[in-house]
């Protein structure tokens, strides 16, 4: 036992002394199950992305390769402009919930416990704890009436909607990396004289950054999916890629909309590659 | 791409701009999903210079809970003849008069005075349909015609059975196998009912929509289905027969009408009356795969469509047919708890 | 020390309190200030819709759907209870409490799956160097720009009978007869775990990105174990993460719709799915408002738990 334990020391101590950084940070089985959990994530997107090379129209069986289902995607206009509305709902609804969530997040995290302060924690969370179709009844009565009353019948409902149950979502990330943030570095800025807003641009908002940008992407991810309240809240014409689905769920899906969300996964994927070049040269 | 750039562009402004401009050359439809034609849209487009909109919906509930409170933005919808009572009682619809429109006259005797709406005052028929049974007969080559497939299955079927979600077509086929009416409150039957759905469920494999591809991927060898859901799945897979229950089967119709709060009622009866010219009527039928209701359609038809068993009800099984009736509320009150109990 | 230096350190300290308290407060109007926008948009369209539901909980159920304007329980009555359509009989409802439980089981097991799955890989990418790391985020989510329910298709192609992995399985001579994944609790569950793991994976690695690292060193300088170290050092100090990681997993489980409707084959039925049931096909809303606060209790209460037991041990540790 103590042979092993010793033996253990050694190795501890030669990592230390050859690659310090790398060993301290090694934990065994993590980057296997890493992989692991990468190909999960995957497994399902590329059976997708296959079966949009399907030429038979059942999306259950393989019939051979070719594009048939791409130019149908790309001669179906109305696919395409679902898809635009969904992407335009969720870019819009991910920028404002972050930010409205990056605000909320440093209101209730930089100081101690002060009266009323679970109560907004709960007012935030609110939308997570309520069933999509809950949520979606009360929002289409809700907005009902404002419509009467305003007139105004077009997207920024849906995008409201959306904001709405996106804060929870970029919230959470955002305060997870807040909480216990160091203060020194604001403290030490502040010390030598930085206004407060050059420290929030200069500190404070870099250290937050890579909870800001998990809170965003998980936000528009968030309502890029969103079926049920969007199916209840859009308006005339107003139908984005998951209520267009939904509509079809009974007849059954074609590979057309696998060939849809390969196209768009090829486009993002090549985006942020591009954003990466772009940004390591 | 130029093309995709523009297209992406002037959604974006329709989205954000564009927002409240209802007025003349618009007509927005709200249908189900997957239902209506782009050629017979843009038929009506072209003829009568009218920008349209089609929404999806996928449940009568749906579309019935986002037009109530109103706001919605909706000209025209299209109920099934189960819930288009409700629709009337509750003052939803604008009463058009289709009955008195120019081509009333090509719609058939038969359909002019439907149980659901007697005198047509508010509804243009657009096509109608049955309930029935899929089987892939590579998997099974007994009977078809018969509901015992779900309730009372041979061995070999179990664990091969699809159902759908569709709780008043399930209850009724179960009303119907024990010899009860539509909407009937006798619970001597209902007990029956229930007890015959538990009982069967173990021989489920599923309660699902996506009969087709369930079916032509040999997932289910039988499965509850639509007459023109059926008819697809054939045409991938020649194996897949449609039955008709003889112990009864629900048949449905949905209807076009017109909203009260309409924002294009000129073009809503512009739309409802061209619905009922045969070769408009063909074409709904060409592309939902179901019968339409309006007289010299067929010429305008497809092959396939005008001799499918699916679509042509043979005469042997016309008479076990039935329209279900929106059903009273606490008739609905005891199907909600015998499905629940279904499924908890 | 001289007296008098004492008496101005005294009272240089008690205007350093005044001061303090004076921009304390100040600071807790900021703060409230920066929250008002959030609570704003909320307010208008999560808060408020939520008392429409409240209020219908106890109106009438409209017989066609919707409701009427006439008090009633009649909504919470049969949350809990049921009365026996056929001979009257008030008993517990059964249907509802099995629909509950097995809710919160598929919950909890797909938060766990979800934990043990996304925690290795958040580390694995927060470990990665920092040029790199935002590469491997997106990796994480590029999945989820697919929508919803055709990520869930492409997990039935996968799982089904006739599927990609039954093939091979069989093809590699593992099995000789399809294992039957689909429409059982396992495949809801794998679902579930699936379609909400980036909403572990992103709060864990936002709150591990920024662990000290020199305490994990000291801490083998002291000779702890590797096993020691993750649940001695690092647990607790990302603990915020793994918080936010599993509310965001579990809660939007409990209420689940899509996946449990896909994958689940509908056989049994979710909380979410009931609840749809009753504002559908059931028409009977102030039933689906009831549960559906039912619900929000159930969640808020173990919520509330939660934080009273970590509130009182950092008491205790204090």
């Amino acid at each position: 036992m103590s042979v092993l334990r010793n033996a253990r020391k050694l190795i501890v101590a030669r990592a230390i002394a050859g690659n310090r950084h790398f060993a301290v940070r090694y934990l065994p089985g993590f980057s296997t199950i890493a992989v692991l959990c990468f190909v999960l994530l995957y497994a399902p997107i590329v059976a997708l992305v296959i079966y949009s090379f399907n030429s038979g129209t059942n999306i259950a069986l393989w019939e051979g390769f070719s594009l048939h289902w791409y130019t149908v995607a790309w001669e179906n206009e109305l696919v395409q402009e679902v898809t635009f509305r969904s992407l335009i709902v969720a870019s819009m609804a991910a920028v404002t919930s972050t930010m409205l969530a990056t605000m909320a997040a440093l209101g209730t995290t930089r100081t101690g416990d002060y009266r009323g302060r679970m109560l907004i924690y709960a007012t935030i969370n609110q939308p997570l704890m309520v069933p999509e179709i809950v949520t979606g009844v009360a929002l289409l009565i809700f907005f009902a009436i404002v419509k009467a009353f305003t007139g105004y019948h077009g997207l920024a409902y849906l995008i409201a909607a959306h904001t709405a149950f996106c804060i929870p979502f970029a919230y959470l990330p955002i305060r997870a990396r807040l909480e216990g943030m160091d203060s020194s570095l604001e403290t030490a800025a502040q010390d030598l004289y930085a206004t407060p807003v050059k420290t929030f641009w200069r500190i404070t908002l870099p250290l937050m950054w890579p909870g800001i940008l998990a809170g965003f992407m998980l936000a528009f991810v968030i309502s890029l999916d969103d079926v049920v309240i969007t199916e209840l809240v859009k308006s005339a014409g107003q139908d984005t890629l998951p209520t267009y689905m939904l509509g079809q769920l009974r007849r059954g899906i074609t590979p057309e909309v696998n060939a849809i969300s390969s196209a768009l996964l090829g486009i993002s994927i090549l985006l942020v590659s591009l954003f990466f070049v772009l940004r390591n040269r | 791409m130029n093309n995709l750039i523009f297209r992406f562009l002037s959604v974006v402004f329709a989205c954000l701009f564009a927002s409240a401009v209802h007025g003349a050359g618009e007509l927005h439809i709200f249908n189900w999903g997957d239902y209506t034609s782009p050629e017979l849209v843009e038929k009506f487009e072209n003829e009568h210079d009218v920008k349209v909109t089609i929404t999806d919906y996928d449940s009568n509930e749906t579309a019935l809970a986002k037009v109530r409170p109103g706001g919605h933005g909706f000209d025209v919808v299209v109920p099934t003849s189960t819930h288009l009572p409700i629709w009337i009682e509750e003052g939803l619809l604008l009463e058009t008069r289709p009955d008195q429109m120019e081509n009333f006259q090509h719609v058939s005797e038969q359909w002019r005075n439907p149980d659901w709406e007697p005198g047509r005052r508010y509804s243009v028929p657009w096509v109608w349909g049955s309930s029935g049974i899929s089987v892939n007969t590579s998997m099974y080559d007994g009977d078809i015609n018969t509901s015992k497939l779900f309730f009372d299955p041979p061995q070999e079927l179990a664990g091969k059975i699809n159902i759908v979600p569709e709780m008043g077509d399930v209850i009724h086929m179960a009303i119907f196998y024990e010899g009860g009416d539509s909407c009937t409150s006798d619970k001597e039957v209902l007990k029956r009912v229930r007890d015959l759905l538990v009982n069967a469920k173990a021989n489920w494999k599923s309660i699902d929509y996506g009969t087709k591809e369930k079916l032509v991927s040999g997932d289910v060898a039988v499965s509850m289905n639509w007459n023109g859901y059926s008819m697809r799945a054939r045409t991938e897979n020649p194996d897949i027969r449609y039955g008709y229950a003889v112990e009864g089967y629900p048949l449905w119709m949905d209807n076009v009408v017109v909203l009260k709060d309409a924002q294009n009622v000129e073009n809503a009866k512009m739309f409802q009356n061209f619905l009922m010219a045969p070769e408009n009527a063909a074409l709904i039928s060409n592309f939902a795969n179901y019968a339409n209701a309006i007289d010299g359609s067929e010429a305008y038809m497809l092959e396939e469509l005008r001799t499918a068993t699916e679509v042509m009800i043979p005469a042997e099984f016309q008479g076990s047919g039935q329209f279900i009736p929106p059903c009273p509320p606490d008739v609905q009150q005891m199907y909600t708890a015998i499905w629940t109990e279904l499924q908890k | 020390m001289s007296p008098d230096h004492k008496d101005t350190l005294v009272k240089s300290s008690t205007r350093h309190t005044r001061a303090f308290k004076a921009s304390r407060k100040r600071q807790l109007q900021n703060n409230l200030l920066l929250c008002v926008p959030a609570l704003l948009v909320l307010a208008l369209a999560a808060v408020g819709p939520l008392l429409i539901v409240l209020v219908y909980t106890f109106l009438e159920a409209g017989p066609y759907g919707g409701v009427v304007w006439q008090w009633s329980f009649e909504g919470w009555f049969e949350v809990f209870l049921k009365r026996d359509i056929f001979d009257g009989t008030v008993s517990i409802a059964d249907a509802h409490l099995s629909i509950f439980w097995r809710s919160f089981k598929l919950s909890i097991q797909s938060t766990l799956l979800a934990l043990v799955l996304g925690f290795p890989t958040a580390y694995f990418i927060a470990t990665r160097p920092a040029a790199t790391r935002n590469l491997w985020l997106f990796l994480i989510t590029i999945p989820f720009w697919t929508n919803l329910l055709i990520r869930t298709f492409a997990i039935m192609q996968l799982i089904r009978d006739q599927g990609i992995l039954n093939t091979l399985l069989i093809g590699f001579g593992v099995i000789d007869t399809p294992i039957e994944m689909l429409y059982t609790e396992f495949s809801i569950m794998l679902g579930m775990t699936y379609v909400y793991l980036p909403l572990m994976v992103l709060p864990l690695y936002a709150s591990i990105e920024k662990l000290d690292f020199r305490l994990v060193e000291a801490a083998y300088d002291l000779y702890a174990g590797r096993l020691k170290v993750l649940f001695r050092i690092i647990v607790p100090l990302v603990k915020p993460g793994i918080v936010a990681g599993c509310i965001l997993v579990f809660i939007p489980s409990l209420g689940a719709y899509v996946t449990p409707r896909v994958l689940g084959g509908g056989k049994n039925l979710m909380l979410g799915n009931l609840i749809e049931l009753q504002f559908g096909q059931g028409r009977n809303w102030p039933l689906g408002a009831a549960l559906s606060i039912t619900l929000l209790c159930v969640v808020m209460i173990s919520l509330l738990f939660y934080v009273r037991s970590t509130q009182r041990k950092e008491a205790d540790r204090g």
